[in-house]
């Protein structure tokens, strides 16, 4: 028992080394993005769908990052709970909440409960890739462009019932020791054009125009927040893995200990006693042998 | 010629390459574009596929085959940003 859980210890330890590298290895892409998007989105006009809240909000995306298998402490259980809290905090604004999830552990959750998941996706909570992320938002940013022309209680002139924001749980990785699950909102995008201290940014050309440009950018630009979102989850998946299957290791190590001392003691007093069996007997014949 | 380029290119899931270099070029949606150093800022989506042409110092050459990819020229130097970039043999 001990053996097992310290393997998977082992191999969830080997794992968060490797989620921790991706998402050290994703940084320059998204810091990359996030600059050129700031730089067009300070020299565009922005009036992108994906940028502008809606005025009338009726539906809400929630994509709910869980894990594929369990046996990570509270990790799936703790994101749910994030993500119910959500739910109801979107309840209480008047807006209908629509599921995406991510993971078998949270489409299980809702599955059980009979409630209705939009659309989920499961197998690569573990070690995601980009194709995953790219999946994932390109069925988020078409139900977001769906959600556009939605009138009360209809689907609209294209006949699909979209959203109209989009919410993100995940959980973050801060260490090795903790980790918390967010609700962060991913549609319409807050971009921050922040004054540079610098003075204005250069005049930047475009090709082509950059409304088409930033057409091009944004929904790439999701697809990486998503990605991002995917393999920090992942780390913390391993991570807390890790910490369930370390305390899971150390029980086993108390109770062997335990044990281990028990049988000793068990095995010592039977020792003693033979011993004193023994040396009873001897006295009781030498006492004899004295008397003759 | 002292004047480098400071050279970036950098998929999703990793960087790809970075290093100084005398000329990039690449292709946008709008034509064959070669950058040198001091080039205008400039912001551009790379046709699909294209391939990205890195000319270092000394005549040597990097090529990538990019996939969904975005070209900024800033003053600092070239970023490529690619959903995927896989090294092309080179064509010298």
């Amino acid at each position: 028992m001990k053996k097992i859980t310290k393997a998977m210890e082992l191999v969830a330890t080997s794992r968060i080394a490797k989620a921790q590298a991706r998402v050290e290895a994703s940084l320059p892409y998204a810091r990359a993005i996030t600059g050129v998007l700031t730089a067009l989105a300070s020299n565009a006009r922005i009036d992108h769908p994906l940028l502008t809240p809606r005025e009338q909000v009726r539906r809400a995306g929630v994509l709910l990052v869980t894990s594929d298998r369990g046996l990570a402490g509270g990790y799936s259980s703790s994101a749910i709970r994030t993500a119910e809290s959500l739910i109801a905090r979107l309840q209480a604004d008047g807006k209908e909440p629509v599921l995406y999830v991510i993971g078998r552990k949270g489409v299980g959750f809702y599955r059980f409960r009979n409630r209705e998941i939009a659309a989920s996706w499961t197998g690569f909570s573990e070690q995601p890739s980009f194709a995953d992320a790219r999946e994932v938002g390109e069925t988020l940013i078409k139900a977001f462009s769906a959600g556009a022309d939605d009138t009360d209680g209809s689907a609209g002139a294209d006949g699909i019932v979209g959203i109209d924001e989009l919410h993100i749980v995940y959980t973050e990785f801060h260490s090795l020791m903790t980790q918390t699950p967010v609700a962060k909102i991913i549609g319409p995008m807050q971009v921050e054009d922040r004054p540079r201290s610098e003075g204005l940014l250069p005049a930047y050309e475009f090709e082509p125009e950059a409304e088409a440009l930033l057409d091009a950018l944004l929904p790439k630009y999701i697809n990486t927040r998503i990605y991002a979102a995917l393999i920090e989850s992942a780390a913390s998946e391993s991570a807390a893995r890790r910490r369930a299957m370390k305390s899971a290791t150390d029980n086993a190590e108390d109770m062997i200990e335990k044990y281990t001392r028990e049988m000793n003691s068990a095995r010592q007093a039977g020792i003693t006693q033979e011993i004193s069996e023994i040396v009873g007997g001897a006295n009781a014949l030498a006492a004899s042998g004295s008397e003759v | 010629m002292a004047q480098q380029l400071h050279v970036e290119l950098v998929a999703v899931e990793e960087k790809v390459w970075s290093g100084e270099a005398e000329m990039v070029v690449a292709r946008t949606t709008e034509g064959e574009l070669g950058v040198l150093p001091g080039h205008a800022p400039l912001l551009g989506q790379l046709a699909e596929p294209s391939q990205v042409r890195i000319k270092q110092a000394g005549g040597q050459q990097v090529a990538y085959d990019v996939a969904g990819g975005f070209l900024s020229v800033t003053g600092e130097g070239v970023t490529v940003l690619a959903e995927s970039a896989t090294p092309a043999t080179p064509a010298r």
